[in-house]
């Protein structure tokens, strides 16, 4: 098993955090992770993107050309991406804020509106969260308990009242892509 | 958890710490200021000294002082602070005081870019200051490698009275992986620091300590120079690290080290799918290199072609050349600057390389 990801997205929008939270909650079901970021000097704003590599052996290479799957939180990463989703993958579009549809027909897409369903949670800062739950319906990598878990590990005693607010917005994501299948 | 999730750069300082080191002198560089940064929120609290200089060469200069008073300690840089940083490490080399210096290496020359590079290998192992010195220089390709030859690296210092450097790149400083700190029983065989400076008075029952580089006579500087010598032959014999990966039978065989070797892993299994055997020989000390090894890999008589992949304009290819010494050609593969080969451009040019 070889899992290839990436996610990606303006600085702010919370694609490495997704990104973190796939590969803790992969290496807490035993498996060989790595995340890379592909990092600049600003710190808001610019370009995010990390890849993260799930295996079942150690993971040799961290560096991702063509994803298993792909996240794209904004219009520049679709134009960016879209052509790196190997034949079968999956493409995730944040389509709150990208009004265009994926011109490919060979692979999986799913259109997740994650800041208006955050809004509706009552807080938008969980808006990578909805996009979370919808890539771990579709891909089935992992457990959503695990991501919790590995939430919980990132969020500290401190902040785990946020906790049920979180889990609410990845079951929220997953529904989205049970009803797009 | 067993296994934590985290930052090569965090990763790094941790390992550290957990050997003993409690004196960090630093000036913020990408992509390694989360080495100070961690520092600076953890050695205050277990009584060790954190402190942020004004430049890399105060710093440099700090590691020099509590060096000198017998204390583990280490500085952290990125390639433009570390050239700044190597008078300072030609006095410690000089002054025979063990140190670690972490150098988590970006494009150059100049400020270059921020982003992974292997262009610091000259730097490093070929001297980079002045004087017939050298450091022992060790090259994780993962987190997990990082941390364990960190901990090496202060009782390498300890044990041969030398700088001794972590030679990384900004992935492996930027990068996050699962990480073990395995308990390590604490070597009992390390030289006590009988030379370091720790205080005297007419009652000590032993001479001044004095810690100098300086030595006017020829003679005496003969001699310092002939103990540094002495002492580097030793580190090259029984210090050498080297992994051989596929290697036996190989058809073409692979020199990387760092990043670039991880990839190469990864290059070596897209390679088998088309049926060419490819094999790996990744230095982990790039000084003392692993020339027999490297020699004795490449020189079977099943190896065809041999190629040395760095994020260089080709610089411990001059060292594998050396190690096959005109037995066979050694190519390269490599950019200067900050371009990172992907293990499907790796492979695509070992069959562009590959001998008939």
């Amino acid at each position: 098993m070889l899992e290839q990801n990436i996610f990606a997205g303006f600085g702010g929008q919370g694609a490495l955090l997704m990104g973190q939270l796939l590969a803790m909650a992969s290496m807490i079901e035993g498996k060989e992770v790595s995340w890379l970021p592909s990092y600049g000097p600003e710190m808001r704003g610019g370009t995010a993107n990390c890849s993260v590599v799930i295996s079942d052996e150690p993971v040799a290479s961290p560096l991702v050309t063509n994803a298993n799957s792909i996240v794209v939180l904004n219009r520049p990463s679709l134009t960016k991406f879209e052509s790196h989703v190997i034949p079968g993958g999956n493409l995730f579009i944040n389509s709150s804020v990208i009004p265009e549809k994926s011109e490919r027909n060979d692979i999986n897409v799913y259109y997740v509106p994650m800041t208006e369903v955050a809004y509706e949670l009552g807080n938008v800062k969980v808006s990578n969260m909805v996009m979370l739950g919808a890539f771990v319906e579709a891909t089935q990598c992992v457990k959503m308990e695990s991501i919790v878990e590995a939430l919980r590990h990132k969020l500290g005693e401190k902040k785990a009242k946020l906790i049920p607010m979180n889990e609410e917005a990845l079951n929220r994501g997953a529904q989205i892509v049970k009803d797009q299948k | 958890m067993a296994k934590e999730f985290m930052k090569g750069c965090e990763a790094i300082a941790e390992a550290a710490i957990q050997a003993g080191c409690h004196y960090f002198f630093g000036y913020p560089i990408t992509p390694q200021t989360e080495v100070p940064e961690y520092m600076a929120a953890k050695l205050p609290k277990i009584g060790g000294c954190f402190l942020q200089a004004e430049s890399e060469v105060a710093a440099i200069n700090m590691v020099y002082g509590a060096a000198g008073a017998g204390a583990r300690v280490m500085t952290s840089s990125s390639s433009p602070g570390v050239s700044l940083k190597l008078e300072g490490i030609s006095y410690l080399a000089g002054a025979e005081l063990p140190a670690v210096i972490v150098n988590m290496m970006r494009g150059g020359p100049g400020l270059g870019s921020i982003q992974a590079s292997q262009g610091d290998y000259f730097q490093t192992t070929k001297g980079g200051g002045h004087g017939d010195y050298h450091v022992i220089a060790l090259a994780p390709s993962t987190v997990q490698e990082a941390i364990d030859l960190m901990q090496d690296a202060f009782d390498l210092a300890d044990m041969y009275r030398t700088p001794t450097m972590l030679l990384a790149d900004g992935t492996i400083g930027q990068m996050m992986e699962p990480v073990e700190f395995k308990p390590r029983e604490k070597r009992t065989d390390l030289p006590a620091k009988d030379w370091a400076t720790t205080g005297w008075g007419p009652n000590s029952n032993r001479p001044r300590a004095v810690v100098n580089s300086l030595y006017i006579e020829t003679e005496e500087l003969q001699e310092m120079n002939d103990r540094l010598q002495a002492r580097y032959r030793m580190i090259e014999e029984k210090e050498t690290r080297v992994e051989l990966y596929n290697v036996e039978d190989a058809e073409v065989i692979l020199c990387a080290y760092g990043t670039v070797a991880r990839i190469c892993k990864s290059a070596v299994a897209l390679a088998a799918k088309q049926g060419v055997k490819v094999g790996l020989v990744r230095p982990i000390t790039i000084w003392p290199f692993p020339k027999k090894a490297v020699h004795d890999t490449i020189a079977q008589d099943s190896v065809k072609t041999v190629i040395t992949i760095e994020i260089s304009a080709g610089q411990m290819v001059e060292d594998v050349r050396l190690a096959v010494n005109g037995e066979k050609e050694v190519q390269f593969f490599g950019k200067p600057g900050s371009y990172c080969p992907t293990a499907e451009e790796i492979c695509e040019k070992i069959m562009e390389m590959r001998r008939a």
